[in-house]
Parts: structure tokens; sequence; C-alpha cells
């Protein structure tokens, strides 16, 4: 692979072979809650799409800038946790100010972001994997549309499921899991494609 | 009556109130280490020492806390013990921690910390809390555990590092990738929904 080639490599590899919810199990709790419906998921989705997007370059730059440079890079959960609880803030109250439609499409899930473990896994993966500024904004873009197809195609099926004939202890979770191991299993078609490292 | 009341709390999420079961929270950070057995073992210990001196310390601020701040607080608190536990594994098994990578950081995001702390420690007197931390994390651990000895022994044939079954015993490889995981805890889900729940509903 070409020096060029690697920032598409990872932004389309975030999305698919190296899928955050379907590879690396980040993100299950409110996965496994909101993909009931299909319109709470689309908002959750999009919403987890704008906060990695944001979040992963910005808890860069601090991770760069500020905790490398002092050696505090033990603190780098707690600092990273507080970013984005503080951005996520901020993005709720600007929006609710300037656009009602905006607010009660996306922001009304804002909070219920902060608390989701795929967003600090992005930004850890990101330190992990050492990122520059460009591929963890790409990074983090892949992995909220891959969180995004993930969630989306869930409450599709899940939406077709409630004519099937299910097992009572199987209902719920139990079901949901299994469609996700099958979806799972799907996208690893994609891994002979390109490989996350 | 205390010695009923400090047994109860260390049966119940044990039991018929295991948090993985009946609330199905917090797999997220530990699942992606249940393809081998060690991992798992080390990654829930880790969770049950966070879970339970969480506890115990909010329980003993809890009077003091404003409550507009409190979940800050309580994710401060939980910080903090995962960034020992982080610590101290970088520090005598570094080869271990390599392995699970960015795992032990997310042990902040486990809902089941943060949902004791807030349905449980924030009520209760420090040693109740740190039971119910306790065994909280038990009841997760020993779930974890399940999940990992069936997919490392399906997936490799050994347990542990080490050879179980015989040369006859094809790897299902698929055990040790993310499907696996996903299918065995729906299937232990299922299985315990269908034997213990039931029981449950009939008392």
């Amino acid at each position: 692979m070409t020096e060029s080639m690697i920032p598409f490599a990872i932004f389309f590899a975030s999305i698919f072979t190296g899928n955050i919810l379907l590879t690396n199990y980040l993100g299950m709790c409110s996965f496994l809650s909101v993909s009931k419906e299909l319109k709470t998921s689309l908002g959750l989705g999009a919403a987890v799409i704008f906060v990695m997007a944001t979040t992963t370059p910005l808890n860069w730059l601090v991770y760069q800038y500020l905790l490398l440079p002092f050696g505090l890079e033990y603190l780098r959960f707690i600092v990273f946790i507080i970013v984005i609880a503080a951005f996520v803030q901020l993005t709720e109250m600007t929006i609710e100010r300037y656009s009602e439609p905006l607010y009660q499409s996306l922001g009304i899930f804002l909070p219920l972001i902060t608390v989701n473990c795929a967003i600090l896994g992005v930004s850890l993966f990101m330190v992990i994997r050492e990122y520059t500024f460009f591929t963890s904004f790409l990074f983090g873009l892949g992995s909220g549309i891959g969180w995004f197809i993930a969630i989306i195609a869930m409450a599709g099926i899940r939406q077709k499921m409630k004519n099937a004939n299910v097992p009572p202890a199987l209902d719920g979770p139990a079901i949901t899991l299994v469609i996700a191991g099958f979806m799972a299993m799907a996208f690893m078609g994609f891994s002979g494609m390109i490989a996350l490292s | 009556m205390a010695k009923n009341t400090l047994r109860k709390t260390f049966m119940e999420p044990l039991g018929k109130n295991n948090p993985v079961f009946v609330q199905i929270l917090g797999i997220c950070s530990t699942l992606a280490v249940t393809n081998k057995l060690q991992n798992t073992l080390v990654m829930t210990l880790g969770v049950m020492f966070t879970t339970a001196l969480s506890s115990f310390t909010l329980s003993l601020i809890r009077n003091h806390i404003p409550s507009r701040i409190r979940m800050m607080v309580e994710t401060m608190i939980i910080a903090t013990f995962v960034i020992i536990v982080d610590i101290v594994l970088k520090a005598f098994y570094p080869e271990m921690w390599k392995q699970l990578g960015p795992y032990v950081g997310l042990i902040i995001t486990n809902c089941i910390i943060m949902g004791r702390v807030e349905a449980f420690a924030l009520q209760n007197k420090p040693m109740l809390s740190l039971v119910d931390g306790l065994a909280s994390g038990l009841g997760y651990a020993y779930v974890l555990l399940a999940i990992a000895f069936v997919r490392e022994l399906l997936g490799t044939g050994s347990l542990w590092g080490y050879r179980i079954l015989g040369s006859w015993w094809t790897n299902w490889s698929i055990m040790i990738m993310p499907p696996g995981g996903f299918f065995v805890l729906a299937i232990l889900i299922w299985i315990i929904r269908e034997t213990i729940m039931k029981e449950a509903k009939h008392d």
C-alpha cells in the first residue's frame, strides 16, 4: 500500500473491517436498548457520528499538546472523559439555543452519548495506534459511520422481527445478540479487503 | 438482622439479580477479551476491584456531594481506580497490559459500575456498598468467565493456554472471532432465562 492510500484505508477499515460495534463490542448497551425503533436509531446514530468525528481529533490535540509534554499520559482516561462530556454538553446547549428542529431530532440523544463506551474507545484506540491529527479525524468519522450502519441495520431487522415467533426466553436482548452475531459474520466478509492494524 | 441484609446484598447480584442476565449491562468493555480465559480473569478482577472500591469511596462521601455534580464526582472516583488498575498492570504484567489494550481504560464506561454507584452506594452505608459492589463484580465475573471458557475451549481446543482436547478436535475458529462472543452470550442468556428466571417467577 502506498503512503497516500493509508488515510483512505483507515477510513474504510474503521467502517467495515474493524467495525467498532461488531468487532470490538463497543457501544453495546445503547445499541441493545435503542435499536428497537428505526427513528430513534437514526437520531442516535447521527449523534454518534458527529461526536466521534469531533471528539477524536480534539482528544488527539489534548493528548499531543497537553498530556505528552508534561508526562501525564496516565491521566488520559479522566481527561478524555472530561473532554467528551464537556464537548457534548456545549454542543447540546448550542443546538438547543439555535435550532429547535435539530435539537428535537439530534440534541436529545447527546447526553446519552457521554456514557457510550464506543466514544471513549475510539479515542483510546487512536492513542494506541498512533494516528496523526488527520487520520484520527477519519478514524473517528469512519467508526461513527460504522456504528450508524450497524444500528440502522439492526433496527430494520428488529422491526421485521415483531412478526416472528421467537421463544419467550430468547426474546429481547438474546435474539438481538444472535442477529448481531450474524451481522458480525457478514462484516467479516470485508476483512479480506483491508486489515486495520 | 444486620447480618441478613449483608447476606442478601451479597447473594442477590449472584443469582436472580445478576447484572448481565437481568439488565444486560456492562458487557461492552469485557466481551472483547473473552476469547482467552486468562485475559478475561484479569479484566474481571479489574472490574471487581473498581466496582467494590468506587462504591465504598462514594458511599463514604455521599452526604457531602451536591446532587447536581454527582455524575462528575462518580466518574472521577471510578476513573481513579481504573487508572490504578492500568498502572499496576503496566508495571507488573506488561505483556497482559499490551494484549488488553484499550479495554482496561474502558472499564470506566462499564455501566455496571456507574449503575451500582448510582442505585446503591448513594443511599447506603460504606460497608454495605462495598459488599454490594464486590458481589456485583463477582456476578459479572462468573458470567464472563463462563463465556471465555466456552469460547477458548471450542475455539482453540485448549484452556488457559494448555491443550485440553486431543488432536481429533477441529477448532471452531469462529468462536474466537467476534461473532462467537455474540452467539455464546446469547445462548447463555437464553439458558439462564429458561431455567433460573422461570423458577424465580414461580416463587
